[in-house]
């Protein structure tokens, strides 16, 4: 960090500047000449809050993605048919069960499995040869969305958000000022902040492991030299099949938690295939951290782009992805 | 003796055909928005077509129907796709398409560059598809967006009382031309709409919207449809919202209605307007629900059909009886066909229906408002039947013309 400022003094000020702003535009009640230029905070906050949240949505399909690549150097372009099936199983487990939680568990224990047999039988096959896992891949992913179809129609489905998680709280940030005097607080739904935590646990949880535990230590040796590694002896196809599982894993978890708070319905499959492309671009193909910048990036564009230009909202997500690849097109976050 | 055999196989797949060639068929091209976010309304308008197919049969004289489906995604260049795969691959002589409003406009500017085949709408309800620049060879036995809002805004300044609202709607020609027919009404009879918000086809994250939405208006009016409603209403409930709702043709729907979940829980008592009502007395619209009902099992279909249904089954019944008033006879680049069509009086499920000269449906509206019936399941209950609305919505067509086309702005909050 410090080494940061001291060999770019400026772009530290400007970043330093950025982040008082944003955070006296969070905390401070807005003048009223700022209310009129921009709308109201209510609007901006909760803009803010939903693309925080939404990111950690994003980060949790992107970040299996990423480090299903960043070991393997697999694109798994079926990963999005993964975070579809993820939801419908646990659609059909919240719908049997009526538990919100055992439906995240049999989600991410059941396409874990299908991770595993999908590197079992297809990547390890062809391994090595990129262009040949990718198209296999982009064909597994249209037979599934035509499989996922056939079994479950072509309905929006969403899973019952539990009881203590429906409705809004009030968060204690300041909104407006009643002409009495009394303040108006920010009024935000319960589940999104619960799944945006949870997505910070799993993040920070995934950066320990990595960084902190033998099998993490492993991880980012295959990362920078596989073979090397397996010469060691590391049994380096167990390390693989452990990486798909989880990574398929966390699809997996993404996808009830889309399913709770948006829905789902086939497309939305490639939707967050596309989402997690744009994230990993973003942030960097391979790195977590970076997968982290890149859906807090994205989400955040997204939701205020809805709010302050929606005829363009949907482009944003697009120029941030063509800009960081004109500047920086290893990425934002990625080490090499 | 194999040779024998193999030369046996041979004639009599020669006879076959042959005998195929006998029995002549009439080809036509179908498509519904199989993908996508309108995959649930593509898919219960096809239900809308085997259901007229079942009550009508294939028979046209001694010829027989063939139908091919081509899927869509509600974009216009999916629609010319499909339309032209159709056309080209599977020569198809007819088509019944397309289903969403941006299609019906692309797929009417693609029908005048085949002016020997026929186009007949499924259930698109843009207002430009028959209203500017109309193709001589498509003919829309469905009212269009604004014609399915008549008598809503009315019925919200009257009897609800509701003076300032605010929309929320897809950003494409269907629902500029809902919110075109509500705004008109609804300012024309002294209301205001303060604020409409337009978000894109296939939105999936509402929140911000939902916190941009005013405070200090009376109800929001929602054109929205499919996974895009069911998000929205997903995502109200959530964060907690409690205004009065009005709705589009397709956002109180039984594609919405009956979706899994509860959060279609905040439309119950949602005032809307559409070509259909659920719970409508009239007995041909009663049979149509009995025969739709008895046609599919009830996990594969709704409650009751959806609007979708509706216009698909109204536009193959036109189809159908028009080809058997003329004998299937397609000679002459269809004109004897096209005549029948133009002049044919439907007797529609949702109402007499016949055309203007724009080739666009003069038919009946409805003012509905939900209902629970009990057991959890929601419909749209009839609350006023207005009939013969025509495309200009009762306003005389130089005054209507000085409206200007429906779009994110158009028409302005006031009395014409």
């Amino acid at each position: 960090m410090s080494r940061f400022i001291e060999r770019h003094p400026v772009w530290a000020l400007i970043v330093i500047i950025a982040i008082a702003v944003a955070l006296w535009l969070v905390f401070a009640v807005w003048p009223p000449g700022l209310e009129e230029a921009i709308g109201r905070k209510r609007v901006f906050l909760n803009a803010v809050f939903n693309g925080v949240t939404l990111g950690g949505l994003y980060f949790l399909v992107a970040s299996g993605f990423t480090l299903i690549f960043g070991l393997m150097r697999n694109v798994n372009l079926a990963h999005g048919s993964l975070y579809l099936f993820g939801g419908y199983v646990g659609y059909a487990i919240s719908t049997a069960t009526g538990s919100w939680l055992l439906s995240f568990i049999l989600a991410f224990l059941l396409t874990a499995l299908v991770g595993v047999l999908l590197q079992v039988i297809v990547f390890r096959r062809m391994e090595g040869q990129d262009l040949r896992q990718t198209m296999v891949t982009i064909g597994l992913s249209i037979v599934f969305a035509d499989l996922m179809l056939w079994a479950c129609g072509g309905d929006f489905y969403q899973i019952q958000t539990p009881s203590w998680l429906v409705g809004p709280m009030d968060l204690p940030l300041i909104t407006a000022v009643k002409s009495s005097g009394e303040p108006v607080y920010l009024r935000y739904p319960v589940v999104r902040l619960v799944i945006f935590a949870a997505s910070v646990v799993i993040g920070v949880g995934m950066w320990l492991a990595l960084n902190r535990t033998r099998i993490g230590m492993i991880i980012r040796a295959g990362v920078d030299d596989r073979d090397m590694l397996a010469a060691t002896g590391v049994r380096i196809q167990l390390v693989f099949v452990l990486v798909f599982a989880f990574g398929a894993g966390l699809a997996g978890i993404a996808g009830v938690v889309g399913g709770t708070f948006q829905s789902l319905s086939p497309g939305e499959d490639i939707r967050f295939l596309l989402a997690s492309l744009v994230v990993v671009i973003v942030g960097g193909m391979g790195s977590i951290p970076g997968a982290a910048l890149g859906a807090l990036i994205i989400g955040l564009a997204e939701q205020l782009g809805s709010v302050y230009i929606p005829t363009y909202a949907i482009v944003v997500t697009f120029l941030i992805m063509v800009l960081v690849l004109a500047i920086r097109p290893q990425g934002l976050l990625a080490r090499r | 003796m194999s040779k024998c055999s193999v030369g046996l196989l041979a004639l009599s797949s020669l006879f076959l055909s042959g005998a195929a060639i006998a029995q002549e068929k009439i080809k036509v091209g179908v498509t519904a928005t199989l993908e996508g976010t309108y995959t649930v309304l593509g898919e219960d308008g096809m239900r809308g077509h085997q259901t007229a197919l079942n009550v009508l049969g294939k028979k046209i004289g001694n010829k027989e129907l063939e139908f091919i489906v081509a899927s869509t995604d509600a974009t216009p260049d999916s629609a010319v796709r499909a339309v032209r795969k159709l056309i080209e691959q599977d020569k198809v002589q007819i088509l019944l398409s397309p289903l969403s409003g941006d299609e019906g406009i692309a797929v009417k500017n693609f029908a005048k560059t085949h002016p020997e085949l026929t186009f007949i709408n499924a259930a698109s309800g843009a207002q430009e598809t028959t209203y500017v620049d109309p193709a001589p060879n498509f003919f829309r036995y469905n009212m269009d967006g604004a014609q399915w809002q008549v008598g809503l805004g009315k019925y919200a300044y009257d009897e609800k009382k509701y003076r300032k609202i605010a929309t929320v709607g897809e950003d494409y020609s269907f629902i500029y031309t809902q919110v075109f027919g509500l705004v008109l009404e609804f300012c024309g009879a002294g209301g205001q709409v303060t604020n409409r918000q337009w978000v894109p086809l296939g939105t999936k994250d509402f929140a911000s919207v939902i916190a941009a939405l005013p405070d200090d208006v009376d109800a929001i009016y929602l054109g929205l449809g499919g996974a895009d409603a069911v998000n929205f209403l997903n995502q109200y409930q959530q964060a907690g919202g409690k205004a009065h709702l009005m709705g589009g043709s397709i956002m109180i729907d039984q594609t919405i209605l009956s979706s899994k979940g509860n959060a279609k829980n905040a439309l119950i008592g949602t005032i809307a307007a559409s070509g259909q009502a659920d719970t409508w007395e009239d007995p041909g619209w009663q049979k149509f629900v009995k025969a739709y009902q008895d046609a599919f099992p009830p996990n594969k279909r709704f409650p009751s059909p959806s609007l979708l249904a509706t216009n698909y089954y109204g536009s193959t019944m036109a189809l159908i009886l028009a080809l058997r008033e003329v004998n299937g006879d397609l000679s002459d680049n269809q004109s004897k066909f096209r005549t029948a069509l133009a002049k044919i009086e439907l007797d529609a499920p949702n109402g007499k229906i016949k055309l203007d000269s724009n080739r666009q449906a003069i038919g009946t509206n409805f003012v509905t408002e939900v209902v629970d019936d009990g057991k959890g399941a929601l419909f749209s209950k009839v609350v006023k039947v207005i009939p013969n609305v025509n495309q200009t919505l009762g306003y005389d067509a130089a005054v209507f013309s000085k409206i200007g086309l429906p779009s994110r702005s158009v028409p302005e909050c006031k009395k014409y």
